[in-house]
Order: C-alpha cells, then sequence, then structure tokens
C-alpha cells in the first residue's frame, strides 16, 4: 500500500508479474494440447506473444493459462494442428485463471 | 434517474447496448438519457463497463456510477472475475446471460435477479462481429423484460435505428427472443 | 424542424462543423478527440461537407496548415487535445498574431508526465496567453451550438481571432446524449460564409504574412502596436460574445450563458465557479444545498479568453464568497481561473472571499460529495472572515489502495 509520501520524486513504472491483472481472465477460449499429434516443434513457444508456453519435462509445450489470453496463435501455427482452441464455459472455471 | 452498469468484455458491445438503450429510453419520453463506457483502455477480451442514466428531466450529474440501480452482465463468466454487484443499490436488478435460472445463482439472492441464455441465442442467429459472439442486443431485449425501464418495442426499435434495416433485423429479432425467454426471481417467466 | 440525434461531443462537433460549412480541414488524431475528426472525414467522403482534408503528419503541421488555408480566405477547422495542442503552442501565437478566425476543437485531456489520456484542463489553461479565445462547455448540445456561434463571433470584422472551443475528455466527448441538430438552411440564415478584406492569394492586393517589425528602423517598428489591436480586439471581442449569444437564442431558442452562467447566484452568500461539463454538476448540488437551507449558486466560467472581468465583478456584488475550482494547476502559483477572479477583483469595490479549490486532475472523478465540500469549506472560512488556507486539494489520494 502505498501513500502520497511513499510516491518516488519522478514518475516512474517498473516491471511487476500481473502489474494490469489476471489476464487469464480476459479469454474466452483457451489452447488445449493433443500430446498424440505434438511433434515437439516448439513453434507454439516461438509464437506466443506473451511468452507464456514453456517447455516441460518430458519435452512438450505448456501453457501457463494464468495469463493466457486465448488469442489463439499458437493453435493456429502448429504444424500438426495439435492445439485446439476450447471455448470456456460457464460450467467449468478457467485453470488456474479464476484467482480474484 | 435509473442508473445501469453493463458489463461486458472489449468486443462484446457493452457501450453499443448503452448506447441503444439512452435511444430507446429516450424514444420512451424519457428527457434525460446518458451512455458513457468506462473511461479506461480497452482490448479484446478483457473485462470493460459501460453505464446508461436515464430520467424524466434532463441529467446535469457527470461523475460515474457508483451506485447503480441495475446491472447487466453481457459474459457469463465475468462473475466469477469481476465484482459485478459491487455498489449495486439494494433490491437492485441483475441481469445475467446465463444458462442458469435466477433460483440458481447464489451470489445473487438479495437481488432482483434475472436471466437469459443469451449464448444460445446469438448463436443461433448468428451474431458474430469479427468472429466474436456478440450477447448485447438479446441482452437489451431481456432488461426490457426483467425491468421494465423501457418498452419492448422501443428497444427493438433503437436497434433498427441504431444498426440500420440489414444489421438492425436479426438484432432486434435476437431482443424479441431474449425478452420472451428471460427467467425472473420475481415469479415471472 | 428538430431533428434529434444521440450523439457524443465527438460527433456533435462534427456536425457543427458540417453546418457551418467549413472549407478546409486539416487535424491529426489523438485520443478522445480522433473519432470528432474521422467523422468529419466521412461527411466529407460522402459528400456531405463540401471539405479539402489535408492529411498532416502532426498537429504543429495541422495548425500550420490551417493558418494558411485561412489566410487565403476560407473557413477552417481543426482538432486536438493534451500533447497534441502542446505541440501547436508555437503556431498558437502564430495565428492569434496573423488574426486568423480559426475555430479549434480542444478536448480537455491532461498533459504528460506521468502519462494520462484523462481529462483536465491544463492543456487549454496552459495555452492562455497565446491569443486565442477560450470557450468551455458544459454538454454536447453547448458544445455543437457554440462551435456554431464561434465562426460568427470569430469572424467578425472587430474581432477576427481565432478561438478554441473546449471540452472534456471522455465526461463529454465519449459521452452520448439527446443533440438537437439544426438544418442548413437555419445554420445558413445564421451565419454568412467568411469573406475578410485582406487574403494572402489575391493577385489585385498582393500581401505576405507577416512583415518583420524591427525596432531599429521606424518604418517597421510595429509590434507593439500590432499587438496592442490584438488585445483591443479581444475586448470587443467581449460584446460580441455577448450579441451572437442573444441572436443564437432567438434564433435558435438556445443560451447556454455567454461569459458567465450564473445559476441561482441572485442571493447566494457562496458561489461555487466551474468550467465544462462539471459546471452541470454543480447546479445539482445547489438544488441539493438549497433546499437545506444553504444560500449558495453556481457559475459557469464560460468564456475564459477574453477573460469577462466586469462580469466577474458583477457577480462580486451579490455574493459573500467564491469558491473557484480549477481542473489545472500554473506550478508555482496556483490554479489559473482562481488566479484570473482574484485579478479582476483586486481593484474592484466589491471584494468578497475567493478560495481556489485544485479538482480532477489526470481525469479523478469530481463526484458530487467533492463539490459539496467544497461549498461547505467556503461557508466555514466565510464564517471566520477569512481562508485560513487560500487553496486547496480535494480528493488527493494519501493512501493508496489495499492491493
Amino acid at each position: 500500500m502505498r501513500s502520497l509520501r511513499d510516491l518516488p520524486r519522478s514518475p516512474v513504472a517498473k516491471p511487476d508479474l500481473a502489474a494490469i491483472g489476471v489476464t487469464g481472465n480476459w479469454r474466452t477460449s483457451r489452447p488445449v494440447i493433443n500430446k498424440e499429434d505434438c511433434q515437439k516443434c516448439m513453434i507454439c513457444w516461438m509464437h506466443c506473444p506473451d511468452g507464456l508456453i514453456k517447455k516441460n519435462q518430458e519435452g512438450f509445450p505448456e501453457v501457463n493459462y494464468e495469463f493466457c489470453k486465448g488469442c489463439g496463435i499458437c493453435a493456429n501455427e502448429c504444424p500438426t494442428k495439435a492445439i485446439e482452441m476450447v471455448e470456456e464455459s460457464e460450467d467449468e472455471p478457467h485453470q488456474n485463471a479464476y484467482s480474484k | 434517474m435509473i442508473e445501469v452498469r453493463w458489463h461486458g468484455r472489449g468486443g462484446q458491445g457493452a457501450v453499443v447496448a448503452s448506447r441503444i438503450l439512452a435511444l430507446a429510453a429516450y424514444q420512451d419520453g424519457y428527457k434525460g438519457v446518458q451512455a458513457f463506457p468506462f473511461f479506461g483502455m480497452e482490448r479484446r477480451g478483457a473485462p470493460v463497463l459501460a453505464f446508461t442514466r436515464v430520467s424524466k428531466s434532463d441529467i446535469r450529474i457527470r461523475n460515474q456510477v457508483y451506485e447503480p440501480d441495475v446491472i447487466v452482465v453481457l459474459d457469463p463468466l465475468l462473475p466469477k472475475i469481476v465484482d459485478v454487484d459491487r455498489g449495486l443499490k439494494p433490491k437492485g436488478y441483475i441481469v445475467l446471460n446465463s444458462r442458469q435460472k435466477p433460483s440458481e445463482v447464489k451470489w445473487a439472492k438479495n437481488y432482483k435477479t434475472a436471466t437469459v441464455d443469451a449464448i444460445s441465442i446469438s448463436k443461433k442467429l448468428n451474431l458474430k462481429v469479427a468472429g466474436f459472439q456478440v450477447f448485447n442486443t438479446p441482452m437489451l431485449g431481456a432488461l426490457a423484460r426483467a425491468t421494465k425501464l423501457v418498452k419492448i418495442a422501443s428497444v427493438k426499435k433503437a436497434i433498427l435505428d441504431y444498426f440500420g434495416e440489414k444489421r438492425g433485423k436479426t438484432n432486434s429479432e435476437a431482443a424479441e427472443i431474449a425478452y420472451e425467454n428471460t427467467f425472473s426471481s420475481e415469479g415471472q417467466e | 424542424m428538430n431533428l434529434i440525434k444521440m450523439l457524443t461531443a465527438n460527433d456533435a462537433v462534427a456536425y457543427a462543423v458540417k453546418l457551418a460549412r467549413v472549407q478546409v480541414v486539416a487535424a491529426y488524431p489523438i485520443t478522445p478527440q480522433t473519432a470528432s475528426v474521422e467523422k468529419i472525414s466521412e461527411f466529407i467522403e460522402n459528400g456531405e461537407l463540401q471539405a479539402e482534408f489535408i492529411c498532416v503528419e502532426s498537429e504543429h503541421s495541422a495548425s500550420s496548415a490551417v493558418i494558411g488555408a485561412s489566410a487565403c480566405g476560407v473557413r477552417t477547422f481543426t482538432a486536438t487535445s493534451s500533447q497534441g495542442l502542446a505541440l501547436m503552442h508555437e503556431m498558437l501565437h502564430w495565428a492569434a498574431g496573423t488574426r486568423v478566425p480559426i475555430v479549434m476543437y480542444v478536448v480537455n485531456r491532461a498533459l504528460s508526465a506521468p502519462w494520462s489520456i484523462w481529462c483536465d484542463h491544463q492543456d487549454s489553461l496552459s495555452q492562455r496567453d497565446t491569443g486565442w479565445m477560450q470557450f468551455y462547455a458544459e454538454d454536447n448540445q453547448e458544445l455543437l451550438d457554440t462551435v456554431l456561434m464561434n465562426y460568427k463571433i470569430s469572424e467578425d470584422k472587430e474581432v477576427h481571432l481565432p478561438s478554441m472551443v473546449c471540452a472534456d475528455a471522455f465526461t463529454l466527448s465519449h459521452a452520448t446524449t439527446p443533440v438537437d441538430i439544426p438544418s442548413q438552411r437555419e445554420v445558413d440564415e445564421f451565419l454568412p460564409p467568411y469573406t475578410p478584406e485582406l487574403t494572402l492569394d489575391n493577385i489585385e492586393n498582393p500581401v505576405t504574412y507577416v512583415p518583420t517589425c524591427s525596432p531599429t528602423r521606424p518604418s517597421s517598428d510595429w509590434y507593439m502596436e500590432y499587438k496592442y489591436l490584438q488585445n483591443e480586439s479581444m475586448a470587443e471581442a467581449l460584446k460580441k460574445i455577448k450579441e451572437v449569444c442573444r441572436e443564437f437564442k432567438e434564433k435558435f431558442g438556445r443560451f447556454h450563458g455567454d461569459l458567465l452562467e450564473q445559476y441561482r447566484c441572485r442571493d447566494a452568500e457562496v458561489v461555487i465557479m466551474s468550467m465544462g461539463s462539471f459546471a452541470a454538476q454543480a447546479k445539482d448540488v445547489v438544488d441539493e444545498m438549497r433546499d437545506e437551507g444553504y444560500p449558495v449558486g453556481a457559475v459557469k466560467l464560460r468564456t475564459f479568453r477574453p477573460f469577462p472581468v466586469d462580469d466577474v465583478r458583477e457577480l462580486a456584488t451579490k455574493t459573500k464568497a467564491i469558491a473557484v475550482v480549477d481542473r489545472g494547476l500554473s506550478f508555482g502559483h496556483c490554479g489559473q481561473a482562481f488566479m484570473e477572479v482574484k485579478s479582476a477583483l483586486y481593484n474592484s469595490s466589491h471584494k468578497p472571499l475567493v478560495k481556489g479549490y485544485t479538482l480532477g486532475l489526470g481525469g479523478r472523478d469530481i463526484k458530487t460529495s467533492d463539490q459539496r465540500h467544497v461549498i461547505e469549506q467556503t461557508f466555514k472560512d466565510l464564517e471566520k472572515g477569512f481562508a485560513a488556507k487560500e487553496s486547496e486539494w480535494v480528493s488527493l489520494r494519501l493512501e493508496g489502495p489495499e492491493k
């Protein structure tokens, strides 16, 4: 909690995780990776504009659903169409993305 | 004066809905109407707010709406991530896009709740803007049904005036279907 | 014949520009003005407005282009906000000195740093020395009407000064309300075409804008005299504004005040003075407090330049205290409107208590409770006979949020 007197002399902004909120809340569909079709090429990792895909221990890409906005670029770029954009529904909450 | 707060996602048409409501109300004889968006940066998918004020006399108030009388939630997932009922007046109206019936919406039990499955209506009528499913026009119909703030005929006319004949036709149909299919906790079905 | 449409202030200005038969538009986009110029370009594209739209690469170029066009005897328009207005600064002096009657829409937006796209009046107020007339609208209807009136005022032979029509960012620019759009015929009857005596492109009488006025050569040493005449025209404008507002009222049936608009001030002990859209809200606060027995009134400072010294002195005869709300600040001194009111009253026979309040910078919302606080605090000061604090900041966040 900042007060008027805690503000720095020059207005500055610092890099801060989730500075504008948990952006995973913005998505209406989420990328789901089918391990059978995935060839671990990591093209999805390369194209994610927010850098939210990482390689897990098995070598498969893993999406950080806390911040994934569901833009669908990964699904669009996947050469084997192993990524499907699944609609988020009322009944199933966003995984890891609903911290209020 | 009645204050309505619209909860949507950027790209879902909350701002358009707020303007159409203003137009419908004006045509219904409310002399004072005001519609404005939450004045923040917007991005497709991010939660956004819009507001409509409706009054019998000219509205001179210009500050933000802090205690709405009615809230309309365009996207069923929003209540999970946004406090949509913040500031809502006691016994205020909640108009929700949801497959649930009003009695099933636990968090809204202290308010006059109405629900409509606008997703199905939108999909059936193929209401899409730039690939994004929009729910604003059916929700306008639901608002009319739940609150009786404006007549459905005025809502339909306002939709046609706003979008023109071509786009307006399907949208005003959506509003009518939603009007007929709104479930309300006040007992009307 | 009344045509009422749901318009934002941005739309309303576009309609006014169309009705005024503007001939040249040059503007650069900036939030929150962009939609207005987009609408105007639509009107030009579909032929509803016969005008030349010059695409420019900056606001500095936009202002330069309209100065050049106006100097050739055509009716011109530009629009900007905040950083864009600041970028025009050099040309603002130029336009006023050249005496071209440009009308410019300014959406009042805070200046950086820090970065803000939200409302305050610092952008136009910090240009108050440039020689442009400045008008602050309280609602979308007033904005449309003022653009029409300002062409008439600016182009008047006794005035010939450019003017800014200011509207609050988002509160007006993006807020939709019903607006009565007059008919083209009615506007044509009210606003005749622009026919200046001197133009840059008259082969029969070739002139150039502008001479160099050197104090070392008597034949050119006229700088001070040009400035004297410029200021005299500002004084003339005070009368013209009243005349044209009266004429507008007779023709269109609407009056938004001329220099000041006084609301319930006749027997008021405290008066709250504001500019822009919250001047409207202040009236609601006044009504509420009047019902509680407070002798209070509200004043909308509609014309900031030329500054209505006489009208402010007249207001001072009616009241015991004036609470001046500023959405801007001249760093190192105080709020601009507050400063101007104090200076106008210094030599006046009636000197009520005058107190300054800083509110709403960077788009900080001005609640009715804030305006109420302003009035209540002024009553307290009045009771004591003096203001312990000459000016105050309202709704300053001393503590941050809990996050």
